[in-house]
């Protein structure tokens, strides 16, 4: 609709159309996504997020670093319906209110999230972790007939090979590691095609080579869709940051390329300690 | 019509409910011909008591089939599903007795002789259209369908869950028991209804009754099975054991979950019903101690028993606990509430998966012995 100048913006619609029934009524003819503006939440009067403001750019990729506690989960938690802000503003493109709006419609309009923790369906397949989490219709009386189409079995298995489980697609998931597990956290968020893909801590638990296959995939994600990656290992946000923000104490310290907030004095004393 | 290959193709990989099919087919067609065909004095006779008793049985598997549904898939453990049993069995009762029509004690056509007595001059709103079948079959389903809805509507969307949910569950029940006492309620008190005469006309205490009324049980049973076996086996059937393990997880994939719990916890009610409905003709009296929570609290250890999330489990838990409790009521009446306690302690600590996880454990030991055999 009023996203004519995305580059991508054909292909997406096109993928939309691919998977169906949800239009595409993410409205960022602003090229911003995500709005953020004064959020504050609290918990028993301690400040998780202090008038915390933040924008995220249609097709950013977007790192956010900050010393345990200091609000990066409870972030994602805003974004994705789980905490409500005591206040603040919280847009999704130009239109959407996600303040207003429950998890699973926040989550059907196109916003994913990989939990810190990684939570999978421990009882499930790989394979039918993967079908739940794919994009179709999710309603009750549709869940109960409905039948794995073709080209939706095709996008099951591409996204199986892109995250390395094609092996253990028939295993339960409880069954895999904690790495496989972060991996096919990553899968449902790929196969829900999200707008926006919040990523929290994704490589807690990861070889050095599945790292930077994350890290690949994590950048390759960029464009087309918006990321937003939570992570501990400065070497892996090194690896895939373009911009990056500091957090501290539930508000932005910093924000800039990782070399710009690398040298900023705040964030050194944050980090060091005083 | 259509759907019955859906049914069948879910049940290919189902290798106990194969089984459990077949037990049943068999001992529907069998226990009526050894009741009805074999003359009395042959040894094979089987008793009128014993067709009723078994009927019973079945009764009770369909209510432990909606349970696991609701427990084993879903994990809402629901400390109050009797009530769902026994609102079924109330529209049964209601059709029952509207059917004696004037042979009570007061031979009163329009009124259950407990109106009369209570000096009702009409038949209350409520008790309107019972005389039908169809619609008593109807209030059958929707009574307990209709409560669940709106009972798991406020409990599903205010996010109760867990013990929490647990004990409304049985407050649910134990205030339905309550209500059901009173006189005023116009469901005959304390004694409920009873001294059925006919079930649409025929008699009811008629050995041909009676193994008619077991033939339906067994039927229900095999359906309820069979569409059981489709909902878990379908995508809706992954969603609410996703729902279970990860609930959290599922929202965020982008499942309204209070609509699946609503969804299972109102189908398995109305399953519970049905199963009510087929249990009062055979036993032939419901009154408000069917509300018990004790009872919902016995269906519980039926499914722990046969262990939960495999259907077939269910199934054997209810015949096999209350064929224990028929025999312990009998040769020991006092220590059948301490051997369903035991039962439960014993399940829980040692038998996590049931009568139905042992079986799987023992199959999966033989199938790993076997090439080791055969290897040197
Ligand atoms: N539900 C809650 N109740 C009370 N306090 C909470 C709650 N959730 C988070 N907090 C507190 O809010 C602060 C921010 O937590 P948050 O999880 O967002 O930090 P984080 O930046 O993700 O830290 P980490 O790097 O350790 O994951 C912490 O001090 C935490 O203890
Ligand atoms: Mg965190």
């Amino acid at each position: 609709m009023n996203s004519a100048d995305h580059p991508l913006d054909s292909e997406h619609i096109g993928e939309i159309g691919r998977h169906a029934l949800i239009p595409d009524t993410v409205d960022v003819s602003h090229r911003t996504i995500l709005y953020l503006e004064d959020v504050t939440v609290s918990f028993d009067g301690f400040k998780a997020l202090n008038n915390l403001s933040l924008y995220i750019d249609d097709g950013e990729l977007r790192c956010i670093i900050g010393p345990n506690g200091a609000g990066k989960t409870t972030l994602m938690d805003v974004i994705t319906g789980k905490t409500r802000p005591d206040t603040g503003s919280v847009f999704f493109g130009q239109t959407l209110d996600l303040t207003e709006m429950s998890e699973h419609q926040i989550a059907r309009a196109g916003i994913g999230r990989k939990f810190q923790k990684p939570t999978v369906f421990p009882e499930h397949s790989v394979f039918e972790n993967l079908e739940l989490a794919m994009h179709t219709d999710k309603r009750v009386w549709y869940s109960l007939f409905a039948k794995l189409r073709g080209e939706q079995r095709d996008r099951i298995a591409e996204v199986l090979q892109t995250i390395n489980l094609t092996a253990q697609r028939e295993q339960r998931a409880a069954l895999l590691s904690h790495g496989q597990k972060q991996w096919l956290e990553i899968g449902m968020l790929l196969m829900q095609n999200p707008r926006v893909l919040l990523v929290d801590e994704p490589v807690a638990g990861m070889t050095h080579q599945e790292m930077d296959h994350t890290a690949q995939l994590l950048t390759s994600l960029a464009g087309k869709h918006s990321v937003i990656v939570v992570e501990h290992d400065m070497d892996f946000v090194r690896s895939i940051a373009r911009k990056v923000t500091v957090l501290h104490e539930g508000a932005v310290l910093a924000e800039g390329s990782m070399d710009d907030v690398q040298h900023d004095r705040r964030v050194i004393e944050v980090y060091l300690g005083e | 019509m259509k759907s019955t290959p859906a049914f069948f193709s879910s049940l290919r990989a189902d290798r106990g409910g194969q089984i459990f099919l077949a037990i049943l087919a068999v001992v529907a067609l069998l226990v009526p011909l050894l009741n009805l065909m074999v003359p009395e004095a042959n040894p094979l006779h089987l008793s009128t008591y014993t067709v009723t008793l078994l009927g019973k049985y079945l009764c009770f598997a369909l209510l432990a089939l909606a349970m696991d549904l609701v427990w084993g898939y879903c994990g809402i453990l629901s400390l109050g599903h009797g009530a769902f049993f026994a609102l079924g069995g109330y529209a049964m009762g209601m059709y029952l007795m509207r059917q004696i029509g004037d042979r009570g004690v007061y031979g009163n056509a329009q009124l259950p002789d407990f109106m009369v007595f209570l000096n009702w001059k009409e038949l209350p709103w409520y008790w309107q259209g019972f005389d039908q079948f169809w619609f008593a079959m109807l209030m059958v389903m929707l009574v307990p369908g209709l409560l669940a809805f709106a009972f798991g509507w406020f409990a599903f969307r205010s996010r109760v869950t867990g013990v929490y949910l647990s004990i409304i569950t049985q407050a649910l029940t134990f205030a339905l028991l309550l209500a059901f006492f009173r006189n005023e309620m116009g469901f005959g008190g304390n004694n409920g209804l009873t001294d059925f005469k006919d079930l649409l006309g025929y008699n009811l205490q008629s050995d041909g009754m009676r193994s008619a009324l077991f033939f339906a049980s067994a039927l229900a049973l095999a359906l309820g099975y069979l569409v059981c076996r489709y909902i878990v086996n379908s995508k809706l059937g992954r969603v609410v054991t996703a729902v279970r393990d990860a609930e959290s997880r599922a929202r965020f994939v982008g499942y309204q979950v209070e609509h699946y719990k609503l969804w299972i916890f109102t189908f398995s009610a109305v399953l519970a019903g049905i199963a009510g409905a087929l249990y009062v003709p055979q036993v032939g009296i419901i009154n408000p101690g069917e509300f018990s929570p004790l009872n919902s609290i016995e269906l519980v250890v039926w499914v722990a028993v046969g262990g939960r999330a495999t259907l077939y489990g269910a199934v054997a838990g209810a015949v096999l606990v209350n064929y224990g409790k028929t025999y312990l009521t009998a040769a020991l009446p006092d220590v059948w509430l301490f051997a369903l306690g035991g039962l439960f302690v014993v399940v829980t600590l040692f038998l996590p998966h049931g009568i139905a996880g042992l079986l799987a454990q023992l199959r999966s030991r033989k199938k790993t012995l076997q090439p080791a055999e055969s290897s040197p």
